[in-house]
């Protein structure tokens, strides 16, 4: 893949990872990445996070995460209109991970489906499992999604396709 | 001729909050629309939005309509004009109109014209074949009346529009073959493009589109690389096969009834268009006559309604409600919109309003 974020819609592999907490808080439990990368006026992942582990001084911040406040709740997930919020949890073991993604798309795959895991451009990147479901009405159409993928995909890992 | 101490034009966002901050100040308001329901393009806008959770970002377009519908509705000093094209503006701030197709006018002791944007055409070949569409009616069709407009779509302009407009597509269950951008870069949203390029929609900067093909309805394209001085590069043309090309290059003010009404314009590339001279508080240089929302410059919602809430309170402290809590309420959106504008993205809108701000002295 050639170009930038700016010029294809995809970040970097770089950008991604220094986006990531240290190992320390990785190996602790679920922790949120906001792949939100340009400064644009919109803060409602600052102001839905119930434990005010979101900081921005000025509305055209970058969200700055305090991630030893994050619980990984997964209430911004949901929020983020750039569909930009992700949880990530790398202590299931076995070799792989879990990542919570907002979905929008129907049909919903259901619990213990066995899909196409996507990455950032659409393609094909591994098999993913429906590990839980979360639609409510309070979410409004925008459903959280958990997946089991290997975590070699951790970066590349970012939709899924049900058919 | 019936009176009103301020009748607003164009019931969007901006019109919508213009007239409840006039009333909320204690003004008789009549708000007018062409449409069956006040909203404007916020009745199409099935996604989260952006701006500040203050403005109700993260909430849907659709539904940040429902709640000021229901406060407009259920304020007394606030009459609706539905199904009401305005037709002109006169002197001494006499407003015609066509109302349910009768003829009517009015009087109006201030004007807020919040009348929104069209959408801007694009000239290539067979550009008049039927399955070329604006993103507008893209929209309206799929989100309002629930239509899916084709199959296998084809999406000119990479800006919020059309990003936004593509997604839906994908949600209605058509497929996006590709969206193009002249420019070198995606001008909407990068949290936007990603989340389309997720569902293996490609996006294609420095390119553009030459031509439609089909006979009767579209049944393809010709795209063609674009130099940095946005020349097509000969030799680089190739066929793509789709049934829909939807158009999402801009927006353009639709400032017609400010120039009736005599206000001093100018165009103004980084707002969009024709945009008239105005003061901090949106009063244009025809006394009495306020402006705000994207007719005011091209922007978005919460930036319509913050801008909608200054010209309303302003129209109310100039109609007599000069009270000081609603000077201090004024200021507050002042800021607030300020701040909005503040970042990167709000670059392109400061540059533009320090064309346009009227100076006091000359
Ligand atoms: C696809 C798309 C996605 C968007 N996404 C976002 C987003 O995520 N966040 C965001 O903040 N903004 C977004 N916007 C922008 C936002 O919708 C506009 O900035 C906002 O609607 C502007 O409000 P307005 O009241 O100025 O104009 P409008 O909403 O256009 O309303 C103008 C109203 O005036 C009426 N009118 C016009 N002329 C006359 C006349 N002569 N007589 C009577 N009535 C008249 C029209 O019928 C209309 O109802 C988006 C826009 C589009 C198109
Ligand atoms: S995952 Fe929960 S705790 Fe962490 S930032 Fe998001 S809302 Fe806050
Ligand atoms: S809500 Fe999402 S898009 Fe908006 S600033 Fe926060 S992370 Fe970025």
């Amino acid at each position: 893949m050639t170009g930038t974020l700016e010029s294809t819609g995809i970040a970097s592999r770089e950008m991604f990872e220094k986006l990531l907490p240290s190992p320390e808080r990785r190996a602790r439990g679920p922790y949120i990445v906001m792949e939100c990368y340009e400064e644009i006026p919109c803060n409602p992942c600052s102001t839905s996070c119930p434990f005010h582990a979101v900081h921005m001084d000025n509305i055209n911040d970058l969200p700055q995460c305090d991630i030893d406040k994050c619980t990984g709740c997964g209430s911004c997930v949901g929020r983020c209109p750039g569909l930009a919020c992700f949880v990530i949890d790398e202590t299931v073991g076995d070799g792989k991970v879990k990542i919570t993604f907002p979905y929008e798309m129907v049909p919903l795959p259901a619990v213990g489906d066995q899909v196409d895991a996507l990455g950032r451009d659409g393609e094909v990147v591994g098999k993913a499992e429906i590990v839980r479901v979360l639609s409510t009405e309070k979410l409004d159409h925008t459903s959280i999604i958990t997946m089991l993928v290997d975590k070699e995909l951790l970066y590349d890992a970012r939709n899924i396709r049900c058919e | 001729m019936k009176f009103s101490d301020v009748v607003i034009i164009g019931g969007g966002p901006a019109g919508m909050s213009a007239a409840l901050a006039a009333a909320e100040a204690g003004v008789r308001v009549t708000m007018m629309d062409r449409f069956s329901e006040p909203g404007g393009q916020l009745v199409k806008q099935t996604h989260r939005f952006f701006g500040s959770e203050h403005e109700r970002a993260g909430t849907r377009g659709i539904e940040i309509v429902e709640i000021l519908r229901k406060q407009i509705e259920e304020n007394p000093l606030i009459e609706v004009k539905k199904n009401t094209d305005v037709l002109g503006i006169y002197s001494d701030r006499v407003i015609t109109f066509e109302e349910d197709h009768v003829y009517g006018r009015m009087t109006a002791g201030k004007i807020i014209i919040a009348t929104g944007a069209s959408e801007k055409m694009l000239q290539f070949e067979n550009n008049d074949l039927p399955g070329v569409y604006g993103a507008g009616a893209v929209q309206t069709l799929m989100n309002v009346y629930g239509i899916q407009p084709g199959q296998r779509v084809l999406m000119i302009g990479a800006g919020n529009i059309g990003l936004i407009v593509s997604y839906q597509l994908l949600q209605a269950g058509a497929q996006v073959a590709a969206i193009v951008e002249a420019a070198p870069r995606i001008g909407g949203y990068k949290v936007h493009a990603s989340k389309v390029r997720r569902f293996g929609v490609p996006i294609y900067t420095k390119t553009t589109i030459k031509a439609a093909l089909g006979d009767h309805r579209v049944t393809g394209a010709v795209l063609a690389d674009m130099d940095d001085k946005f020349q097509i590069i000969p030799g680089t043309e190739r066929e793509i096969e789709v049934d829909t090309i939807c158009i999402a290059v801009g927006l353009a003010p639709l400032s017609e009834l400010l120039v009736h009404s005599g206000a001093e314009m100018h165009y103004v590339p980084q707002l969009g268009g024709f945009v008239p001279v105005r003061d901090e508080y949106l009063e244009t240089t025809a006394p009495g006559v306020y402006v705000a929302g994207d007719v005011s410059c091209i922007e978005e919602a919460t930036a319509a309604m913050l801008e909608g809430s200054i010209a309303g309170v302003s129209a109310a402290i100039a109609s007599g409600m000069n009270r000081p809590e609603l000077i201090a309420k004024r200021e507050e959106f002042v800021e607030q919109l300020a701040i909005l504008r503040s970042g990167a993205a709000g670059k392109k809108i400061r540059d533009g309003l320090k064309l346009i701000a009227r100076r006091e002295q000359n």
